[in-house]
């Protein structure tokens, strides 16, 4: 049984029942999941914990939809928690783990998100899928409708990767290809919704649910550390979303008693090409100024973050920080993460990762202690920006002789890795 | 001075169903409170209790936003439009 009982205003504390409603009519803040903390008291423990599936629902008392049972469930969630000895040692840490969000269904944490998402639109009588997205969400967006048979739209810029778009495209719903960037989507978005009330868009009037999805990583990597916090999580940030969320997670773990350690200090990682956050974290605003975003880093080129505040009050309040890499250095960082721990990562992978060595380097994260880098999607999901530096070492025709001449190379090999 | 101040949808029940509302203002928050002074009941949707701008409320002069400009001090000419807009919560 799920222990939510409705949504909450934000800013104002306005409580409103559990339906598709994403903003506050009086104050117009936005809306989340809240629950009955005092009756989750108890019945939320390990145990019921491990009693459920091998997926994002084994927590589904602390996420808002029925049980398992009644889930859009293509089995996102319970990824593996990697102890990155060899990328550890490189960075000079101490106790480095990779929550490797690369293996889901679709290869992005979108799935967990977006299964929450589906699972609340279904309940609420929602029968068409619908999301604006820079390509995970909608890729899993088309896979988890296609999956219980509903049509869905997604939205995007048409620029983005070619594999995104096809592998979005491959479920069968309508793909709308925006001439603009993503900001323009979702201002369009925000406009299709009052002519389609009857779509579930994922992230724009299912948003409070759909947010939700992404407390499971803080439930998991708290879980797959025996349920003792880590000090420090590194988290690529779009929207801000995720952060906000893996931060909401690891309060719930801790106000229920089910985890021992320190409340973790969140860690931001954005693109320098779009990161408002970064900047806004640097000036000492609490607003944040719109950027026109310019990086490889796709999946996290929002210009206008919707929590964005939330994410600054999130580092201010417990000491955390705001990465800014270079696409250069997202480049570098996805290779560096290949050779040391065998992960592949998108772009977001290569922020996150060159985020958490600048933040190491500056000080501003303590490398001595347990420390989580949040990996959100699969490399395969951005081939274009490796496919001319990734290439064969050698060709060779297929003869021993031309074999063994480009093998005395192997030193060389060795040497680069 | 003559300012239209456009509602969204949401705050027009506060003014008997209108989207404009014509006053006299020399500010944006002059303006605002012309506003409150005949519709009693706006403020508080659109500003904090401390009287800065709520955070998901966005106030456009013309079309430009008053964060870029100097918030709910901008200076406003006669005939200006300012509009109300809710924040969109969006994004990935």
């Amino acid at each position: 049984m799920s222990f939510a009982i409705g949504l909450k205003c934000r800013e104002c504390s306005s409580t409103y029942p559990s339906e598709a409603k994403f903003a506050c009519d009086f104050c117009f803040g936005p809306l989340e999941v809240h629950y009955d903390y005092a009756a989750a008291q108890g019945q939320v423990t390990h145990a019921s914990i491990a009693e459920g599936p091998s997926s994002i629902w084994r927590y589904h008392q602390l996420l808002p939809a029925a049980g398992p049972e009644g889930a859009v469930d293509l089995g996102a969630g319970y990824t593996p928690l990697r102890r990155a000895r060899r990328l550890g040692e490189i960075l000079g840490m101490k106790e480095l783990y990779l929550k490797d969000d690369t293996v889901n269904p679709t290869g992005s944490f979108k799935d967990r998100v977006v299964s929450v998402a589906l699972s609340n639109a279904r309940r609420l009588g929602f029968s068409t899928a619908a999301c604006a997205s820079t390509g995970n969400l909608a890729t899993s967006v088309a896979a988890h409708a296609a999956s219980i048979g509903w049509p869905s739209v997604t939205v995007i810029p048409s620029d983005l990767e070619k594999s995104k778009i096809a592998m979005t495209a491959i479920f069968g719903g309508i793909v709308l290809a925006v001439e603009g960037n993503y900001d323009d989507v979702n201002r369009l978005c925000a406009e299709l919704v009052s002519e389609h009330p009857d779509w579930a868009f994922a992230n724009v009037n299912l948003r409070a649910y759909y947010a939700e999805g992404s407390k499971t990583l803080a439930f998991e990597i708290a879980e797959q550390m025996g349920w003792r916090t880590p000090s420090q999580v590194v988290v690529p940030v779009a929207s801000g979303s995720q952060l906000t969320k893996v931060a909401k997670g690891f309060r719930e773990l801790e106000l229920l008693g089910l985890t021992t350690g320190p409340t973790p200090v969140l860690f931001a990682a954005q693109a320098t090409g779009c990161s408002p956050i970064a900047q806004a974290f640097v000036s000492g605003a609490d607003v944040i100024t719109p950027v026109r975003p310019n990086t490889i880093a796709r999946s996290l080129a929002i210009g206008n973050p919707a929590d964005g505040p939330y994410v600054l009050d999130e580092l201010r309040a417990h000491g955390g920080a705001c990465g800014s890499v270079s696409d250069e250095e997202i480049l570098e960082c996805i290779g560096l993460l290949a050779r040391s721990e065998g992960v592949f990562a998108e772009t977001a992978g290569g922020v996150t990762i060159a985020s958490l060595r600048q933040l190491v380097r500056s000080g501003a994260l303590n490398p001595d202690l347990p420390t989580v880098a949040i990996i959100s999607g699969h490399g395969l999901k951005t081939l274009d920006v490796i496919v001319d530096t990734a290439v064969a070492t050698h060709t060779i025709s297929p003869s021993l002789q031309d074999a063994q001449e480009a093998l005395k190379f192997r030193d060389l090999v060795e040497a680069a890795s | 001075m003559s300012i239209t101040v456009r509602l969204p949808s949401q705050l027009r029940v506060l003014v008997g169903g209108e989207a404009e509302v014509v006053v006299d203002a020399d500010t944006v928050r002059g303006a605002i409170d012309a506003v409150e002074i005949r519709h009693p009941g706006l403020a508080t949707r659109v500003l904090n209790d401390d009287g800065s701008l709520r955070r998901f409320v966005n106030v456009f002069v013309q079309d430009e936003d008053v964060r870029f400009l100097d918030g709910l001090d901008t200076i406003l000419t006669p005939g200006q439009v300012v509009s109300l807009v809710p924040a969109v919560a969006g994004g990935c």
